[in-house]
């Protein structure tokens, strides 16, 4: 089961160093971690996926905030949330498969990034699964290279508390 | 007023109160120490080694609950903290280390005694801040002392670029209000539906035991400590840590558990319907093996520190916040209790470890560690402040000298750092001027950090040393004996003559190696003016009894022997 936190995070030096050395310190389980700017200069937000098959996830919430640059913690697993993954896969492609290639890419409104003679770069931007099936139709064709940013993750709605300290 | 970043590093510790520092120059830091002499209301002490320093700092915080201070410079200086730190951050002490850093324009090429400290330092201080621009220095000093006092205490590392302490701006010394640490909330909630959870779990059990740690202590929780204990008639065990929380002579006094705690404190954690677990974090060396701990308690953790729930013992209730608050909030609703039967019960195991106490036994000519203890406390009538060492030593004071005061112990419980006493009994001795203080310490440990002996001289410290020279490293030649077939590697120990070493520093020193000599050492050391040291030489292969083996179930403890057993074991 996948777990996925969302750490407001202060904008300064060493932070992203802080958050990486407390996940190797105790040991937690991340199955990605992605780091971006907010609408407020000051502040950054981190998308953490913790495999919650290995690692308690109130665990890696709890130590997260008791970092003191780590401003909340929303954990948005069992929320109604906007969560986004985008892959860049390079597919090998000669005249007999690049029709394939692209009716493929239009199924999952994927897009096109590039095109050589011998490959093309597909992009796509979708939910967890959808980029997981993507990949998985791509595969016959030779993936030469592949790269996902992992979630970013933001909850639908108006958002409220994300933390409240005292509760388990 | 413009000041220059070393005048305003000095201005800040004062308005923090700051008394005295332990430090080290060098020339990182050099622009900080030139300005010391505008500033003559800091002490500033010279250590020998800046591990002292951080020791120092430490034993001088746990002596006052105040920050203590220590400062090096950069390279070898900050390194040498490292042990320190991570000494502070286990056991939870507030210090602010100040260290010399290589001129921005520097960083990142190896200069000259260049080192990323604050890389070094990240996980083992609770936060670490290198400055980078003069006008941050105060608020990041302001924010260093509040981040390290509050909430569940811990070490800040402050990294200074030389060119910085250099460097001039206007000095403001910000408001307490002006500090914004937008993720940092040690203040507490407490949420009621726990709270009424706990109040019915205690005032339903009927055999209830405290676990009374090191945050009683940090949140002066004291009283409410002992009100609740007597209200409700439950009985104080306590952590390493915590010992001086809860005085040894009261009748609900169980004192120390785990690995060494007696085999009835032990007992009745076993046996307990329900732990009420304060200011303590079930260390592996408090619960043994954690799948058969307590396994018949519900258990009540009130904690600080949100990450400390569920770490290593799952509970029933967990309450954030101070201690010493929640205490005050559940008080009025703990019902008094008659639980005689159940101390009764705790009674009779404790009959069996009273037949077992090594000072029952006839040691025939031989000086016993213990014997030394013993008589140490009988001496200081349990009122003096110990300062230990880590190993054998370390527990016998633990298990023989009963801590009446709060704060009367200082020894380093999480990382066991050897070394320790000498340097956090001259820091502590600078916070208790007036009180009688002592080094109890290894054979092994001392010669760690002894060249802390010129401190002590040249700042005239009135600490007295104890070592306990047992010729081994005692602790570990105990685990070989047990585990390893009584295979002495590597922990016989040569010793220098620690009499003329001491005076070799100038210090007045004793030897005694007979039970008669104890007491009159004592009371020759106690009138020294300064420091003075006693080379305890006793008996070499005793054993630090009962004993839980690391990872055995706590119920499974090798007990001391018998005193007629005794004789057997050593023959
Ligand atoms: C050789 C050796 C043998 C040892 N054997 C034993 C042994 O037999 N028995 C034993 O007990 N220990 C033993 N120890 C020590 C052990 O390793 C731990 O250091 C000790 O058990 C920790 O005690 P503690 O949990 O009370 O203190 P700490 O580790 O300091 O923990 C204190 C807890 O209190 C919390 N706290 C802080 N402030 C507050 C507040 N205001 N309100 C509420 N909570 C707060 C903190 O968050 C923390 O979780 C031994 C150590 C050595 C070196
Ligand atoms: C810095 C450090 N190194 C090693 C150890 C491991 N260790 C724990 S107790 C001990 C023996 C201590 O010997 P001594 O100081 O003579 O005290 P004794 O046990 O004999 O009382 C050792 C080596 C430690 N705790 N700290
Ligand atoms: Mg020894």
């Amino acid at each position: 089961m996948k777990h996925v936190l969302v750490a407001r995070v202060e904008n300064k030096p060493g932070v992203l160093n802080r958050v990486a050395s407390l996940f190797r310190r105790r040991n937690f389980n991340i199955i990605s971690l992605t780091v971006g700017e907010t609408e407020d200069p000051a502040v950054s937000r981190m998308t953490i996926v913790v495999d919650a098959s290995k690692t308690d996830a109130s665990m890696v919430q709890r130590n997260l905030l008791k970092l003191i640059n780590v401003i909340d913690v929303e954990d948005l697993t069992h929320r109604p949330a906007v969560r986004r993954d985008l892959v860049l896969v390079k597919v090998q492609s000669d005249s007999e498969t690049h029709a394939d290639l692209l009716r493929l890419a239009e199924a999952f409104q994927a897009k096109v990034a590039d095109i050589s003679p011998d490959s093309m770069v597909l992009e796509l931007t979708g939910e967890e699964d959808e980029v997981q099936s993507f990949i998985e139709g791509l595969r016959p064709y030779g993936i030469l290279e592949m790269m996902r940013t992992g979630l970013v993750a933001m909850a639908r709605g108006s958002s409220e508390p994300a933390y409240q300290p005292g509760v388990l | 007023m413009q000041l220059t970043g070393a005048e305003i590093i000095w201005e800040c510790l004062i308005r923090e109160g700051v008394e005295v520092v332990f430090g080290y120059p060098g020339g990182a830091i050099l622009p900080t120490y030139d300005a010391l002499s505008k500033y003559p209301q800091v002490h500033h002490v010279l250590v020998r080694h800046e591990q002292g320093a951080t020791h120092a700092a430490d034993g001088y915080a746990r002596a006052s609950g105040k920050v203590g201070v220590a400062m090096a410079t950069s390279g070898p200086g900050a390194t040498n903290m490292v042990t320190g730190l991570a000494t502070a951050m286990m056991d939870s002490v507030p210090i602010v280390c100040i260290t010399g850093q290589v001129p921005t324009s520097a960083i990142g090429t190896d200069a000259f005694q260049e080192t990323d400290v604050t890389g070094v330092t990240l996980p083992i201080t609770k936060h670490n801040y290198l400055v980078t621009d003069v006008r941050d220095l105060a608020y990041i000093i302001r924010e260093a002392f509040h981040i390290a006092r509050s909430g569940r205490p811990g070490p800040v590392l402050i990294d200074i670029p030389k060119n910085v302490q250099n460097a001039t701006t206007e000095f403001v010394f910000p408001d307490e209000n002006q500090i914004r640490l937008p993720g940092y909330r040690p203040e507490t909630v407490i949420p009621p539906e726990q709270f009424e959870q706990a109040i019915k779990l205690i005032n339903a059990a009927e055999r209830p035991v405290i676990l009374a740690g090191h945050g009683v202590l940090m949140s002066n929780a004291m009283r409410e400590l002992r009100e609740f204990a007597e209200k409700a008639q439950i009985p104080v065990a306590q952590t390493l840590l915590g010992l001086g929380n809860f005085p040894a002579s009261h009748p609900l006094c169980l004192g120390m558990m785990g690995m060494h705690g007696e085999a009835y404190v032990n007992q009745a954690i076993q046996e307990a319907d329900l732990l009420l677990a304060f200011g303590m974090r079930f260390d592996d060396r408090v619960t043994g093996n954690v799948k058969t701990y307590a396994p018949k308690a519900r258990k009540i953790h009130i904690e600080i520190d949100p990450t400390e729930l569920n770490k290593n013992v799952k509970v029933d209730v967990g309450i954030i916040g101070d201690l010493r608050e929640v205490l005050q909030h559940l008080l009025p609703h703990v019902e008094p209790r008659d639980r005689s039967a159940w101390l009764a019960r705790i009674d009779e195991w404790r009959e069996d470890t009273r037949r077992r106490d090594i000072l029952n036994a006839d040691s025939g000519d031989a000086l016993w560690a213990v014997h030394v203890i013993h008589d140490l406390w009988k001496a200081t009538q349990g009122q003096a402040t110990v300062v230990t060492d880590v190993g054998q030593h370390q527990m016998w004071e633990a298990q023989y000298y009963h801590h009446e005061r709060p704060f009367s112990l200082i020894t380093s419980g999480g990382l066991g750092t050897m070394g320790f006493a000498l340097p956090a009994a001259i820091g502590a001795s600078f916070a208790r001027p007036d009180e009688e203080i002592w080094a109890v310490v290894g054979d092994g440990g001392f010669q760690m950090t002894m060249c802390e002996l010129a401190t002590a001289v040249q700042e005239n410290r009135r600490v007295r040393i104890a070592i306990i020279n047992n010729g081994y490293l005692g602790m570990v030649r105990q685990w070989q004996e047990i585990f390893y077939g009584r295979r002495y590697n590597a922990t016989p120990l040569v010793n220098p003559d620690f009499v003329k070493l001491a005076e070799a520093f100038g210090i007045p020193a004793f030897r005694v190696d007979r039970r008669e000599g104890v007491l009159p050492a004592i009371e020759a050391a106690r009138a020294v003016d300064g420091p003075a040291l006693i080379d305890f030489v006793v008996e070499r292969e005793e054993m630090v009894y009962p004993m839980v083996p690391s990872g055995a179930d706590l119920h499974d403890m090798i007990r001391r022997p018998l005193a007629d057993e005794r004789m057997e074991v050593h023959s």
